[in-house]
């Protein structure tokens, strides 16, 4: 069971605490659990990546084990820690704006 | 006994207020979706309890709410809205191609006869339709692929299509515009446009009275004679009497003829109301004092509104969709400041008090007139 830990807004949106689990077949990809993240929570379609790029949202970062993995590729295998749910996944709103 | 909805759009988030049809006493319930741009709300005609909402963000990108009891509570449906086709580019501000790319909905216009029915105006400019109550978007391409779309330029405030006007005689006819390329028609229910801005002379421009390239603000009909359409130009106050085929100026004796709201009373073809904003580089109300400008003859003669409003210090801006008109006997006026204030005048505009006075920037007014 793999844990994401959401913005408040996007928790608002989905209706969700602190913390959503997820859980995927091997292998664990930023990918493959952003896709059944928006599998269970349609509503976060287009939230966090675009809806036809999949790529990520530029004011988000994506953040596991005191690493900023935004930039890593969105098929590379998770940290083992956020697999076996020791460590949570961190989809992080950037900090801009007024 | 009648009584109104008014549905305000705000940078942080979407606020409803309430009366009786006296407009004296308001219920205000929000923040909806607090800490969201709100930038448009809007009503079915036919099933005044199904209201759509834009909610956008920066960090999250569009979502679309609906609400089917008034507004009390909302669900989010589909914020897909993918152009269709190769999407290609219009001009940049310096005037190199730029890829067409969606940032968000500015204007939801519900149809007229079908509450699943309505359309989105979106940035970068287009056109979009949904006809099963927002659960899916599809672009009527032939407005950005008509001709002129490679030639579309971005506004300040960006490259939108911020207004939406069906006719209420001939559905299939809509009028559109968009900053900073102009005014459209289709008369085949989106197939085909055309532009429509003969007679609209923007001197900041290249071509003063090109085809396309104006920045046209917002344009308001009344129900009965959609033909006759009013235009909030960058500069200028403008009129059609031919369904926009060609345009002449109104401004008459405006103090300023730059803003960006216009619309029209319920019941008064010829009456319309702007808010005169100093210029392009100031943009608030002339000397401090914030004035509404009522015309009783279709243009030219304008009388300035100022009971209630604040007339020393007052440097908000009115934004071009923060005006509406309820269809109320004694016709209401409401605005939108993006100080944070919502006016009512429950007499066409005679008298105004404030309903609330401290809500975030106002981006969207609408009202609904209920049994």
């Amino acid at each position: 069971m793999i844990r994401i830990v959401l913005p408040p807004h996007l928790r608002t949106l989905a209706k969700v605490g602190s913390e959503v689990t997820v859980e995927v077949v091997a292998p664990a990809t930023r990918n493959a659990i952003l896709d059944k993240l928006e599998a269970d929570y349609p509503m976060l379609r287009g939230t966090i990546r675009d809806h036809v790029t999949l790529k990520r949202r530029p004011f988000l970062r994506f953040f596991a084990c005191n690493e900023d993995l935004s930039f890593e590729p969105a098929d590379a295998l998770l940290p083992d820690a956020v697999v076996a749910g020791v460590e949570p996944f961190f989809v992080v709103g950037a900090i801009a704006g007024g | 006994m009648a009584h109104v909805r008014v549905l305000v759009g705000t940078r942080k988030g979407a606020f409803i207020l309430t009366s009786d049809g006296k407009r004296e006493k308001w219920e205000v319930n929000g923040p909806f979706f607090g800490g969201w741009e709100i930038y448009h709300l809007k009503g079915s005609p036919v099933d005044p309890n199904r209201i759509y909402a834009s909610q956008s963000s920066g960090w999250f990108g569009q979502l679309i709410q609906r609400s089917n009891d008034g507004g009390k509570t909302w669900e989010p449906v589909d914020n897909k809205f993918v152009y269709d086709g190769v999407p290609g580019t219009h001009q940049w501000y310096d005037g190199t191609p730029h890829p067409w790319e969606f940032k968000r909905v500015w204007h939801l216009e519900p149809s007229l006869s079908d509450p699943d029915a309505v359309y989105a105006g979106v940035e970068d400019a287009a056109l979009f339709k949904s006809t099963d109550g927002g659960k899916s978007w599809n672009e009527l391409s032939g407005l950005r692929k008509h001709g002129t779309g490679a030639n579309w330029t971005p506004g300040a405030g960006g490259m939108c299509l911020h207004t939406i006007l069906i006719d209420p005689v001939d559905p299939r006819r809509i009028f559109i515009a968009i900053s900073a390329a102009g005014a459209f028609r289709t008369d085949d229910g989106g197939q085909t446009w055309k532009p429509i801005n003969r007679g609209l002379r923007s001197n900041h421009i290249p071509d003063p009275t090109a085809e396309v390239g104006h920045c046209v603000h917002r344009i308001a009909a009344h129900r009965s004679r959609p033909n006759v359409l009013f235009m909030q130009k960058h500069w200028d106050v403008m009129r059609s009497d031919d369904a926009g085929d060609s345009w002449h100026e109104v401004s008459g004796n405006l103090p300023t003829d730059f803003g960006f709201t216009i619309d029209v009373h319920a019941h008064e073809p010829e009456t319309i109301f702007v808010v005169p904003i100093k210029s392009d580089s100031e943009h608030y109300p002339l000397d401090g004092k914030l004035q509404v400008f009522r015309s009783r003859t279709g243009g030219n003669d304008w009388e300035p509104l100022s009971n209630g409003l604040p007339q020393e210090n007052c440097y908000v801006n009115v934004l071009r969709d923060a005006m509406a008109i309820d269809s109320l006997d004694e016709c209401g006026v409401y605005f939108g400041t993006t100080g944070g204030q919502v006016y009512a005048s429950a007499d066409s505009g005679d008298h105004w008090t404030p309903i609330v006075r401290d809500l975030p920037p106002v981006v969207s007014v609408e009202v609904q007139t209920l049994p």
